[in-house]
C-alpha cells in the first residue's frame, strides 16, 4: 500500500515517481515532494525524537521552521545531521535515517527520559552533579553528553566543493509570495536591477498553499505567471532555492543558493551551495509570516501540527497527514483549513475554536469555546479530549490536528541590526520596529498584513517609494484581485493547568518550566532563554519564542510588550560551515605564493616549508643521505667552505624615491640615514612608535632620491603599511614614493669564500665586484648575462662573503640555473631556510624569534643605534624607564658545558643554584641549531644583564620537554666574530 | 537555600514548588560601604569574594539592564591559564584554581570541565614559542604537555593531517583547561552574592558620578543617587563609555568579537582545539552544539554584532583543520564587545579619583578571568593594595613602559 | 562594511585594513618640554566613543591609500570619508 495519504491535485508530478528511504524502508514520492510531505502521503508521521525526553515526533510545520522532522539525510561522506524533512527536496533515491534515538527510531531507550522527566524540570542540573567534584568529568558529563546532542556527523571530509559570489542589485526582494512579487515586477518593469529570492523551490509563498484566486485563476498559477515574467526580464534575477542569512551593514546580505541539494550527487563542476554576498542599495523584506501553536496536554504527538501547514500539505502537495483531522484554534485561520480538508473529501472530526463566538463553519462541527485538555496516542495521534465550554469533556477520535495560534510576522532581518520589533495589538503578535536596517522596507504578512490583497498592496507601495528613492519612473499599478478577509483572532497562547504542554517542542520546554523559571527570578527574556533553552534549537524559536513570552507575561503579571522579544540573530535558518568557508579549505585554505627558483628547486628534490604564506625550500637532500642533518650541515659547511646560493625573494622589499627620501627614512629607521653615500647599504632598525623593535633590514642608496629596502619575510606587508602611514598621516609634505616591489624582483644569496668568483662569471665585465671597488655593505645597479639589468648588494646574513643579487622576477629561475651552472666549479650548493637559520645563528644575527614583538634595541645589543639627535618613530618612547632597566634582557650566546647537550628554543634560564621557578627566570633561548663548524649545540636568546654575564655557566631549562642543564653564557658571534671574512 | 541531589529528587516529587529565587531583586539603597557597577560575570564574582573573602558588608550590585547580559553570556566558555608573560600567568593560574573549587565555593554547577584545551603548532618558529610558553606555564605552577602529532591524532582522529595547507607539527595542551557553562557563572556568583547579603539591582543604570574635590563619593542611576564608600567599575566592554562620566580617557579601544554556534551533534570534539595558522578555535558545548570563534572584526564598535568576511574567515579555519565539519551546519552568530587594551591585559587598579576603582581591558579573555578577577578586585577594594597575581595590571604601566603584551603587537589594540 | 573610497567610489571594507583612532596623525613634538608625557598621551589613550568616530582605514587591496574615515561606532553607518593626506595637511601637518 503506497501513498494512501496522497490527495487528487496540488503541485507535484504525478508523471514521475521517485523512490526513497527512511530509516531503511522503501516508500515512493512524486518530483514536487518535501521529504515529510512524501512521508505523509505514505502514512508515516513519525520522523523524529526530542532533544531532551526523546519523545516521539513528526512533522509540526511545512517550512524552514521545523522543530520536530529533522532528520540525518543521505548517508556515507554526505550524511548532514539535523536536516529538515520539511525542506528536504525528494530525489530518486534519496536515504534518511531518523536520529537521536537508540536502538530505533519507535523503540528509543532513552525515551526513558519522558517517564522521569519531573527530574529533568527546567535547570534541574544547575542544582546537582556536584559531588564529588571529580565526577563531573568522569561521569556525570561523559553520561550528559552522550544523550545530548541531535544527529551525527559522518567523520569524513565533506566531499562537496561551496562557492561564493558577489552580486549588485538596486532592489533585493526577500521573499517570493504575493508581496515579493508584486514588488519585484513593479520594480522590474521600471528597469531597477532586481534580485528577488526565496527559499523555497517554488515561488509563490502561500499562494502555493493556499486555495485563494488571484486574478481569476488559481493563487499559484498567477504566482507561476509572475515569475515567468520577472524570469524574462534582463534586470531581474529570480533566485529560488535562496536564502537571506542575514543583514550586514551598508546593504550587504548574506545569501545561500542550494545549488544541488535536491540532487543525489553535485553535478560534475558544480557546487553544492553558493554563498552570496548581495550588495543592495534597497531591500524590500518580504518574507511572510510564522503560524504559531497553543500549549496543551501532550500537544507534540505525531500527527499534531499547525494548522496553515495542513493546508500546504493538502493543497500543495495533496496529502492528508491522516484520513480524520480535527482543528483547533483561536482565529479563523482554523475554519480555512477545515474547509480546504472537507473540499479534498478528508474528514474533519471537529473544530475546537477557543472563542466563544467563533464563527459558523460548513459541513464541519464547530466547538465553541472549547480547549483540548488532552491527547493519546505514544507513536501517532489517535485521538483529543476536549473541554467544552460548558466544562464538559468530549473524546474525539482523529489521527491528526492542525493547531493555530495566529501568526508571526517573519520580522528576524529587521532585527539584526540592533532593531527591536514592535507589538501590534491587532493581530497579537510583533512587526517590524520603527528602527529597520538602513534601505530596508518591510510589505506584506511580514509587515503584519496578512491578506493576499494587502500583500499586493503594501508591496506595491514599498516599490513606489523605492523605485522613487532610486529616480526611476514608475508606472502606475495595475493589482490583481486578491482575497481581502480581516483578521479575526482571540490571543489564547496554552490550556492552563496542563501538567505538561509543550511551548519549544524541539528542546522540551514546557509552560511550567516557564513557569519556574519565572519562580525562581528568571525573568527576563534573555534569562528565560538561557535558563530553559526556549528558542535555543536548531528552529531559533521560530514556533515557540511568542508563547514562551506570552506565558511569562501572564505568570509576571505583565503585558508581552513589556516582558519583551529575544534578539534574532543570522542566519536566519542553520547554513552549513562548508558554504561560509567556500573554496578557502584543506589545502586551497591559503594561496600559496612560491618563489621564482621553485620550480627549479623541486627538480632538484628540495624540501619545502610553509613560510607564512610562501613555500621556500627548506634544505636539498642529496643521495644518500638519511636525516634532515645530514643535508643541513652539508650545505653549511659547503657554503662556510665554498659558495653557497638561497633564494631570498621572500623578503620584502620597497622602493623608497623622491627628494625626501633619505630624510624619510631617516623618520622611520631608529639609527641615522641622512648621511648614507649613494652606493652603499647600511643595516637599518626600525622601531614601532611604542619604541619596540618592529623589523630590521636594509636600506641601499641608488641615487641621491632612491633607496631599496629590504624587510624581513614576515613582516613584509606591515612594514609597508607602516611606512605609508608614516608618509601620508605623519609627514604628508615630504617628497617621497614608496612601492612594494617584493614581486618584482627574484633575489639570490650567494654566500662564500667564492661568492665573487662565482659572480664575476655572470657579471656583466663592465662592473667591478673586485673587493676594493665594491666592498662589504656595497650596492650598485647593474647588468648580468650580456645585458640584462640587476641589482646587486654585498650584504651578509651568512656572515661570509656574501652577495644579494636581484634580477627581475621573470629572470629568476633563469638566473638560478645560472648561477648553479657558474657555481659547478666550486662545488656551488643551493641550501634551504634551515641551513640559512643556523649560518645566521651562528653569525648572532637577529631574526623573528628575535624580533618577537616585545624586544627593544637595548635588549638585542643595538641600543646605543637609537639616534637621540633626530626625530624617529620610537625614539622618544623607547626611553621609558621599564623598557631601560639596569638588568634588561640582552642578546647573548649559548654554548652547551657538555658538548653533546642541546639547547633547544624556548627554555628558560636559571641562575646556578637558584630555586627553579618563574620567579627566579633569568630569560630564554630564541633560537638554536647544531651548528656543524662548532661541532655542538648553539642558541642564541635574552638574558638578563646580557654580556655582562659572558662566561657564566648557568642552568638551562625546559621542564615541558625534560630538560635541565648547564650552558656557557658566551658572544652571539660564534664565528668570525670580527668580521673578517665578510669583508674578505 | 541549598542545592543537592537530594533536593532536586525532593522536589520533582512534590511538583518543584519549593524553589525559591535564585537571588533577589533588590530596591537600591541610599547608601552602601561598595557599589559595583556591572552585574557581569565579573561585578557579581568582586561582590561574592568581598563578601565571603574579604567580610564586607553593605555591597551592591548594580547593573543597567539583566545580570549577565555582558560578555559573561555571549562568550565561547573557555578558562584555560596558558600564558606566557610573568604578569600574567600567576593570575590566569590563581583564576582556573578557582574554577577548580568553584562550584562547591558556590554550591551551583557551572558545568566547568576540564577537558583539555590544545594549540595546534604548524612551523618550528610556532613550535620554538609554544615550547616557551609551556615552560613558562609549568615555571609558573600550572600544566602543560606538549604533544606529537601522532599523539593529538589519538584524540582527534578526523584532524586534516593529508590535505592540510598548513601541517600540524604538533601541539601544545593544558589538560586542566576546558569549558565551563557560561551562563550558570553569573547565575552562580548572583546567588552566592545574594545569599551573603548582597544588593543586586537590576535595570538601573549610571548616568553619572559624584566627584567633589578628588573624592567620589557616589553614582546617579535611573534608580537615583547611590552613595558609597567606594565605587567599583567593572563594565569591561562599555569601560570607557562609563568612564567617561567620571572624565577618564582610558587605554582602551571597543570592538567587536563574534562567536558561533553549530545545530546540535553527537559527540565530536572531546575538548577544546585552536588552529594556530588561521582565526579558528572550537569545543563542543554538553548539550552538543560545537562552540567556535576566531578573530574580532577588527573596527571600533559597541554594535553587539559583526560582519561577514570574520564569519567566513572563521569557517575557513575550521574547514582547513576539520574538512569533515563541512556539512555541519552554523545555527546562530552573535557579537559582544570587547575592552581591547593597548596590551592585549586587563586592568585592574584604583583611579586617580580616590573611591573609584577600575577593572577592565579584559579583551577576549575576560571570561576564564572571572573568578581571579573577582577575587582580585574584591582584595584592592577591601585593602588598598593589589592582590598578589594582580600586581601588574595597572594603569601607569604604559607610561613606565611596562607592558604585558603576550601577542607583541604594541599599543594597536585590534591586533591583540 | 562599505567605504566610500574619495577616488575609488564604494569599496567593500574587506579590502581596507583597519588602525584605530584618527588623532594617530597628531603625532606629538619630539622636542616639547613633555614630549614623552605627550607621547604616552597620544601612543595609549583613546576617546573611544559610542557614536560618530573618526578613524584611519588603509586601503591594503586597491590603491594604498590611508583614509579617515568617520563611522558611527553603534549603527556603523559612513558619514564622511576622506583622503588621510588631506586630513593631516588640513590637521597642520607637513615634513
Amino acid at each position: 500500500m503506497t501513498q494512501t495519504n496522497r490527495l487528487q491535485g496540488g503541485m507535484i508530478d504525478r508523471s514521475r515517481t521517485l523512490s526513497f528511504r527512511f530509516d531503511g524502508k522503501a516508500f515512493q514520492g512524486h518530483p514536487g515532494d518535501t521529504l515529510a510531505s512524501a512521508l505523509l502521503a505514505n502514512d508515516v508521521r513519525l520522523m523524529g525524537r526530542s532533544f531532551k525526553y526523546h519523545r516521539p515526533r513528526g512533522p509540526m510545520t511545512a517550512g524552514s521552521e521545523e522543530p520536530n522532522a529533522i532528520v540525518e539525510l543521505r548517508t556515507g561522506a554526505r550524511q548532514e545531521p539535523n536536516t529538515r524533512a520539511t525542506t528536504a527536496e525528494l530525489f530518486d533515491g534519496l536515504v534518511a535515517n531518523s536520529q537521536n534515538r537508540w536502538p530505533s527510531l519507535r523503540f528509543d531507550a532513552m525515551g526513558v527520559n519522558d517517564w522521569l522527566s519531573p527530574f529533568f524540570a527546567a535547570g534541574f542540573y544547575y542544582k546537582t552533579f556536584m559531588w564529588p567534584a571529580k565526577f563531573w568529568e568522569k561521569l556525570y558529563e561523559p553520561m550528559i553528553r552522550r544523550a545530548a546532542g541531535l544527529g551525527s556527523v559522518s567523520f569524513e571530509p565533506d566531499p562537496d566543493s561551496y562557492d561564493k559570489g558577489f552580486l549588485y542589485c538596486d532592489l533585493l526582494v526577500i521573499g517570493g509570495g504575493p508581496a515579493g512579487l508584486a514588488t519585484a515586477l513593479r520594480a522590474g518593469e521600471a528597469g531597477a536591477r532586481v534580485i528577488l529570492a526565496d527559499e523555497d523551490f517554488t515561488l509563490g509563498g502561500r499562494l502555493n498553499a493556499e486555495t485563494h484566486e488571484v486574478a481569476g485563476m488559481a493563487g499559484h498559477a498567477w504566482a507561476a505567471q509572475a515569475v515567468a515574467r520577472l524570469a524574462d526580464m534582463p534586470n531581474v534575477r529570480v533566485m529560488p532555492r535562496t536564502t537571506i542569512l542575514g543583514a550586514f551593514d551598508h546593504g550587504t546580505y548574506g545569501a545561500l543558493e542550494r545549488v544541488s541539494d535536491h540532487l543525489a550527487v553535485p553535478e560534475k563542476g558544480k557546487p553544492r551551495q553558493i554563498l552570496w554576498r548581495i550588495y543592495s542599495k534597497h531591500a524590500l523584506l518580504a518574507a511572510g509570516a510564522t503560524e504559531r501553536p497553543i500549549a496543551f496536554e501532550n500537544n507534540d504527538r505525531p500527527g499534531i501540527m499547525l494548522a496553515g501547514a495542513v493546508r500546504s500539505y493538502v493543497n500543495r502537495w495533496a496529502v492528508t497527514p491522516a484520513q480524520n483531522v480535527a482543528i483547533f484554534t483561536n482565529n479563523d485561520d482554523g475554519h480555512r483549513t477545515a474547509t480546504d480538508l472537507r473540499t479534498r473529501g478528508v474528514n474533519v472530526a471537529a473544530v475546537i475554536d477557543t472563542r466563544p463566538d467563533a464563527p459558523d463553519g460548513g459541513d464541519f462541527e464547530v466547538i465553541r469555546g472549547g480547549v483540548i485538555t488532552n491527547t493519546s496516542g505514544r507513536l501517532g495521534l489517535t485521538g483529543i479530549e476536549v473541554r467544552t465550554a460548558d466544562g464538559g469533556q468530549r473524546k474525539i477520535s482523529c489521527g491528526a490536528l492542525g493547531v493555530s495560534g495566529g501568526w508571526n510576522p517573519n520580522v528576524a532581518l529587521t532585527c539584526h541590526q540592533g532593531g527591536r520589533p514592535a507589538w501590534n495589538t491587532d493581530i497579537a503578535a510583533f512587526v517590524p520596529g520603527s528602527t529597520l536596517p538602513p534601505n530596508m522596507s518591510v510589505a506584506g504578512a511580514a509587515n503584519g498584513v496578512f491578506t493576499t490583497h494587502g500583500a499586493f498592496h503594501t508591496g506595491a507601495k514599498a516599490a513606489s517609494q523605492i523605485l522613487d528613492h532610486l529616480g526611476l519612473s514608475a508606472p502606475a499599478p495595475d493589482l490583481p484581485e486578491a482575497e481581502d478577509g480581516p483578521v479575526n483572532l482571540t490571543p489564547f497562547w496554552h490550556v492552563k493547568d496542563a501538567k505538561r504542554a509543550w511551548v519549544d517542542q524541539q528542546n522540551d520546554v514546557t509552560a511550567k518550566d516557564v513557569k519556574l523559571a519565572h519562580q525562581e527570578n528568571f525573568v527576563s527574556v534573555e534569562h528565560l532563554k538561557r535558563y530553559t533553552t526556549l528558542g535555543m534549537a536548531t528552529d531559533q524559536g521560530k514556533t515557540s519564542n511568542m508563547a514562551g513570552l506570552a506565558i511569562m507575561a501572564e505568570v509576571a503579571g505583565k503585558s508581552i510588550p513589556e516582558v519583551g522579544t529575544t534578539m534574532f540573530r543570522p542566519p536566519y535558518t542553520p547554513t552549513a560551515i562548508g558554504a561560509f568557508a567556500g573554496r578557502s579549505r584543506d589545502k586551497d585554505f591559503r594561496p600559496v605564493r612560491k618563489t621564482p627558483s621553485h620550480v627549479w628547486a623541486e627538480e632538484k628534490g628540495a624540501v619545502f616549508v610553509e613560510v607564512g604564506m610562501w613555500l621556500r625550500a627548506q634544505w636539498f637532500p642529496q643521495p644518500g643521505e638519511t636525516h634532515w642533518r645530514e643535508s643541513v650541515d652539508r650545505e653549511v659547511l659547503q657554503t662556510r667552505k665554498s659558495v653557497g646560493i638561497c633564494d631570498v625573494t621572500t623578503l620584502g622589499k620597497i622602493d623608497v624615491q623622491g627628494a625626501d627620501a633619505a630624510d624619510f627614512l631617516n623618520r622611520i629607521y631608529c639609527n641615522g640615514f641622512a648621511k648614507l653615500p649613494v652606493g652603499k647599504t647600511r643595516y637599518g632598525l626600525m622601531l614601532r612608535e611604542d619604541g619596540i623593535a618592529m623589523d630590521d633590514g636594509t636600506a641601499a642608496r641608488l641615487a641621491d632620491d632612491h633607496f631599496v629596502v629590504t624587510t624581513t619575510t614576515a613582516n613584509a606587508v606591515g612594514v609597508y603599511r607602516h611606512m605609508e602611514f608614516v608618509r601620508q598621516c605623519l609627514f604628508p609634505d615630504m617628497d617621497v614614493q614608496l612601492i612594494s616591489t617584493t614581486e618584482a624582483w627574484a633575489q639570490f644569496a650567494v654566500a662564500g669564500p667564492n661568492a665573487r668568483k662565482l659572480l664575476r662569471k655572470v657579471v656583466d665585465d663592465d662592473y667591478d665586484v673586485s673587493n676594493e671597488g665594491f666592498p662589504f655593505m656595497a650596492c650598485a645597479e647593474i647588468t648580468v648575462c650580456g645585458g640584462l639589468r640587476a641589482r646587486l648588494f654585498r650584504i651578509s646574513f651568512s656572515g661570509e662573503l656574501a652577495y644579494e643579487i636581484a634580477v627581475p622576477t621573470r629572470y629568476g629561475d633563469a638566473m638560478i640555473r645560472k648561477l648553479m651552472q657558474a657555481g659547478e666549479e666550486f662545488d656551488v650548493v643551493p641550501y634551504g631556510t634551515e641551513a640559512l637559520g643556523v649560518m645566521r645563528i651562528e653569525k648572532g644575527h637577529a631574526a623573528g624569534n628575535e624580533l618577537n614583538g616585545t624586544t627593544t634595541a637595548l635588549n638585542l645589543g643595538m641600543g646605543r643605534m637609537v639616534s637621540k639627535k633626530k626625530d624617529s618613530i620610537g625614539s622618544t618612547l623607547s626611553e621609558r624607564e621599564g623598557l631601560n632597566e639596569d638588568d634588561a634582557l640582552k642578546l647573548v650566546g649559548f654554548k652547551p658545558v657538555d658538548n653533546s647537550k642541546p639547547v633547544p628554543a624556548g627554555s628558560h634560564l636559571m641562575t646556578k643554584g637558584s630555586q627553579v621557578d618563574a620567579a627566579h627566570d633569568q630569560g630564554y633561548v630564541t633560537s638554536a641549531c647544531y651548528s656543524p663548524n662548532l661541532g655542538c649545540h648553539i642558541g642564541i636568546g635574552f638574558l638578563k644583564s646580557g654580556h655582562a654575564r659572558t662566561g657564566e655557566v648557568i642552568r638551562l631549562v625546559s621542564p615541558l620537554t625534560g630538560i635541565d642543564h648547564e650552558v656557557e653564557v658566551v658572544s652571539a658571534h660564534f664565528v668570525d666574530p670580527e668580521g673578517e671574512r665578510l669583508r674578505a | 537555600m541549598r542545592y543537592s541531589g537530594f533536593k532536586v529528587i525532593k522536589e520533582a516529587l512534590t511538583g518543584h514548588r519549593g524553589w525559591g529565587p535564585a537571588w533577589r531583586d533588590a530596591e537600591p539603597k541610599s547608601n552602601y560601604d561598595y557599589v559595583i557597577i556591572g552585574g557581569g560575570g565579573h561585578g557579581l564574582a568582586t561582590a561574592y569574594y568581598l563578601a565571603k573573602q574579604y567580610r564586607q558588608s553593605r555591597i551592591a550590585v548594580v547593573e543597567k539592564g539583566w545580570i549577565g547580559g555582558g560578555n559573561v553570556g555571549r562568550n565561547t566558555t573557555i578558562i584555560r591559564s596558558n600564558y606566557l608573560l610573568d604578569g600574567n600567568e600567576p593570575f590566569y593560574e590563581f583564576s582556573l584554581k578557582l574554577w577548580e573549587v568553584l562550584e562547591q565555593d558556590l554550591n551551583y554547577n557551572a558545568m566547568v570541565s576540564q577537558r583539555g584545551i590544545l594549540n595546534l603548532i604548524h612551523s618550528d618558529a610556532q613550535r620554538d614559542a609554544f615550547v616557551r610558553r609551556g615552560n613558562a606555564m609549568i615555571l609558573n605552577g600550572a600544566d602543560a604537555e606538549l604533544l606529537s602529532t601522532e599523539q593529538i591524532l589519538r584524540r582527534y582522529p578526523f584532524l586534516n593531517v593529508n590535505n592540510a595547507r598548513f601541517p600540524i607539527k604538533g601541539g601544545l595542551a593544558q589538560h586542566r583547561g576546558g569549558t565551563v557553562r557560561h551562563d550558570a557563572v553569573a547565575w552562580g556568583y548572583a546567588r552566592a552574592a545574594d545569599q551573603h547579603g548582597v544588593d543586586i539591582i537590576q535595570n538601573c543604570e549610571v548616568t553619572g558620578f559624584r566627584i567633589e574635590d578628588g573624592t567620589c563619593s557616589g553614582i546617579e542611576t535611573t534608580r537615583g543617587f547611590i552613595g558609597a564608600k567606594k565605587i567599583a567599575a567593572c563594565v569591561a566592554g562599555s569601560s570607557s563609555r562609563l568612564m567617561t562620566k567620571a572624565g577618564m580617557r582610558l587605554p582602551i579601544e571597543s570592538h567587536v568579537l563574534q562567536a558561533f554556534v553549530s545545530e546540535g551533534l553527537k559527540p565530536v570534539l572531546p575538548g577544546v582545539i585552536t588552529f594556530g595558522a588561521g582565526h579558528f578555535y572550537c569545543s563542543q558545548s554538553d548539550k552538543g552544539g560545537l562552540v567556535f570563534g576566531g578573530d574580532i572584526d577588527g573596527y571600533n564598535s559597541y554594535a553587539q554584532r559583526g560582519n561577514l568576511p570574520v564569519v567566513e574567515d572563521v569557517c575557513e579555519g575550521g574547514m582547513a583543520i576539520f574538512p569533515v565539519l563541512g556539512r555541519v551546519r552554523l545555527l546562530r552568530m552573535w557579537g559582544g564587545i570587547m575592552d581591547m587594551s593597548m596590551d592585549g591585559s586587563p586592568i585592574i587598579d584604583r583611579t586617580h579619583i580616590d573611591g573609584l576603582y577600575f577593572n577592565g581591558g579584559w579583551c577576549y579573555g575576560g571570561f576564564k578571568a572571572t573568578p581571579a578577577s573577582g577575587f582580585a578586585f574584591a582584595h584592592l577594594l577591601a585593602t588598598d593594595t593589589p592582590h598578589e597575581t594582580a600586581t601588574a595590571y595597572r594603569f601607569d604601566r604604559f607610561a613606565r613602559g611596562c607592558m604585558i603584551d603576550e601577542k607583541g603587537m604594541g599599543n594597536q589594540p585590534n591586533l591583540h | 562594511m562599505m567605504i566610500d573610497h574619495p577616488t575609488l567610489g564604494p569599496r567593500d571594507a574587506a579590502e581596507f585594513v583597519y588602525m584605530g583612532c584618527a588623532s594617530l596623525i597628531n603625532r606629538p613634538d619630539w622636542q616639547a618640554e613633555d614630549a614623552l608625557q605627550q607621547f604616552i598621551d597620544y601612543g595609549y589613550q583613546r576617546d573611544n566613543p559610542s557614536g560618530a568616530h573618526r578613524e584611519l582605514w588603509f586601503h591594503e587591496g586597491g590603491d594604498r591609500s590611508w583614509l579617515v574615515v568617520t563611522r558611527d561606532t553603534v549603527t556603523h553607518a559612513i558619514t564622511q570619508v576622506e583622503l588621510a593626506r588631506d586630513v593631516a595637511r588640513r590637521e597642520g601637518r607637513s615634513k
